[in-house]
């Protein structure tokens, strides 16, 4: 796979998955250990993600392509590895407590919905079923009915994820 | 409302008068740096942008140090395609064979930041160069691409918290042991999205090595940057290094910072940080029975001169103990030469070390010193999460150069004192 046909996927707005769940600190370490940073390929990431933390992710995220975690999600080392390895497992979006700053701008730069939301990312379950509204913000807990409010993307950011990635919103408007 | 030391510097670049916390920016960079790790991601990005040049081939940097010299076939395949671009952009500053060290030793010692300085890498510990007082900062490769074609980044502009340092350290003690408490106290993401900007007179009491090595962890608390204010030190650094000083930010007097610590030197104790988050501190006279298999003493973090010589000072006349693997990297030729000069690699090849060619190497698990399972390491470097050196169920314990030294003599994690003679 190369890098633009990661970005070639168009993503729908509303997605709905079961989620696969994990707590603090993930880091970038277990989502895309060093020993695999010999190769940038999308699918040779994708292929050992998680797997120092969850040695099943390879199977779970064959059908659900939500994340939901806790705090400071992505700490840790600055490869953008991490964000590739995980959009190009099939993971749509991941819903955390909060974000290690360098992981929040890949994840932008490179189009993967993030939203930061401590309220669902505490309530939501693992293998909870839930929709997520990209455009609105908006998480709902289909197994427990609630639903949860983000704050909207700052309009800077949201103009580069209507580009389709910050390679994108330069070539558009810095080059 | 007054701005931070980092809040002044980003206004500057942004040809702004004021810039206020949470406010979004787009600032033009005098530096963007990578590695060949994030290098070979951002030129696929760059050539995605179908961007024709750098936007300055004096003010791009890259660096070949994680998997060199070149692990394994994939890794050369990197390496070669980044020396390709390199000479196709002309870029200046870039490294590799003999010219290669650790990015963030070498970017200093050759002078390529200065005060004031606006810098991007695509490596966390990019973080680094706030010891000159520049702001500098990890990205992605993403972000690093779009520096490269455009010589600019969009930042948020950051709260910050105010480290206010007093007295001077004791006997063994290194900046590691300051960054150690501070993420101790505040825990891995204690600073996230916040600068860490450090004052007062105990700054003075630090060596440039120890701010390198204070800035460079700012990233372990979750910082954005860290940053120190340009004293006497730095510009006599300056001057040396880059042969100016740059510009010479300070903190306005009514700056506003979100949190604010006051810590004496004087009462730090060589510290060391338990697996899996560097936050899982207490001092190394605490540590217990820690026995090691493995000690390592370099990386960007504590791979300069005066962390060897710190080690050296401790292994001088004795022999690392049978079961432990002790090695140490020089963070550079510069820093290797010296160590030579200074008789320190007879030390430490009489005490049993196996002197490495400069390379970030084991501290990600990369090569030259992986752990199998079950193994522990006690390791200068930075972080310690699950497998960060090498299989997911081996450990890693950090520390300074002081410590590491003691207990490679030791077998076990011990306070320095235990093994001086």
């Amino acid at each position: 796979m190369n890098r633009s046909q990661l970005h070639s996927e168009q993503e729908a707005l509303v997605i709905q998955s079961e989620v696969i769940k994990y707590g603090d600190n993930v880091d970038t370490d277990v989502i895309i250990p060093a020993r695999y940073l010999n190769s940038s390929d999308p699918s040779d990431l994708a292929a050992h993600c998680m797997e120092d933390l969850d040695a099943d992710f390879g199977q779970k995220v064959k059908d659900r392509k939500i994340i939901s975690a806790g705090k400071n999600f992505g700490c840790g080392s600055s490869r953008e590895h991490a964000p590739i390895a995980i959009k190009a497992a099939g993971v749509r979006c991941i819903v955390a407590e909060s974000f290690a700053r360098i992981f929040y701008r890949n994840a932008i730069n490179i189009g993967l919905p993030i939203l930061e939301c401590a309220e669902a990312a505490q309530a939501l379950r693992d293998g909870a079923e839930v929709e997520v509204d990209l455009s609105g913000g908006i998480i709902r807990n289909l197994t427990s009915g609630e639903v949860y409010k983000t704050h909207p993307f700052p309009s800077f950011l949201r103009d580069i994820i209507e580009s389709g990635g910050l390679t994108r919103y330069a070539k558009e408007r810095m080059l | 409302m007054g701005m931070t030391m980092t809040q002044k510097i980003m206004a500057r670049h942004a040809g702004l008068d004021h810039v206020e916390a949470g406010q979004h920016i787009l600032a033009d960079l005098d530096l963007v740096m990578g590695n060949d790790i994030t290098t070979p991601v951002a030129i696929g990005a760059f050539r995605e942008m179908e961007a024709a040049k750098v936007f300055d081939p004096e003010k791009v940097a890259m660096v070949l140090d994680h998997f060199t010299p070149n692990k394994d076939i994939k890794a050369a395949t990197q390496c070669k395609m980044i020396r390709e671009f390199a000479k196709e952009m002309g870029i200046t500053h870039y490294y590799d064979g003999g010219d290669v060290g650790i990015e963030h030793v070498i970017l200093p010692e050759k002078g390529l930041v200065k005060a004031g300085d606006m810098v991007i890498g695509a490596d966390s510990h990019t973080c680094t160069y706030g010891a000159l007082g520049a702001f500098s900062t990890g990205v992605g490769s993403t972000d690093m691409a779009v520096g490269m074609a455009t010589g600019k980044a969009w930042f948020r502009v950051p709260e910050a918290i105010l480290f206010t340092l007093t007295g001077k350290p004791g006997k063994w003690i290194n900046g590691k042991d300051l960054i150690l408490y501070i993420i101790g106290k505040i825990g891995v993401d204690g600073a996230r999205y916040l600068s860490m900007e450090f004052a007062g007179e105990g700054v003075a009491a630090l060596s440039m090595d120890d701010r390198f090595t204070v800035a460079n962890m700012a990233i372990e608390a979750g910082g954005k940057n860290g940053i120190f204010p340009v004293d006497d030190l730095t510009k006599e650094y300056l001057m040396d290094h880059a042969g100016e000083i740059g510009v010479v930010e300070e903190a306005d007097a009514d700056a506003a910072y979100k949190e604010q610590y006051e810590i004496d030197l004087s009462t730090l104790e060589p510290m060391v940080a338990f697996p899996h988050l560097p936050e899982n501190t207490k001092p190394a006279s605490e540590a217990g029975d820690i026995v090691l298999d493995q000690v390592v003493i370099g990386s960007c973090t504590n791979g300069r001169i005066s962390d060897l010589r710190q080690a050296a000072e401790i292994l001088k006349g004795q022999k690392a103990a049978k079961d432990v693997r002790l090695l140490i990297i020089p963070g550079s030729q510069e820093v290797y030469k010296q160590a030579i000069a200074e008789g320190l690699i007879d030390v430490f090849i009489d005490s049993r070390a196996i002197v490495g060619p400069p390379t970030c190497g084991p501290c990600l698990g990369g090569h030259m010193g992986i752990l199998a399972k079950g193994e522990r390491a006690l390791s200068t470097t930075n972080r310690n999460f699950v497998g960060r050196m090498g299989h997911p169920e081996s450990e890693v314990y950090l520390c300074s150069p002081a410590v590491a030294a003691a207990s490679a003599i030791a077998g076990h994690i011990v306070h320095p004192d235990t093994v001086v003679k």
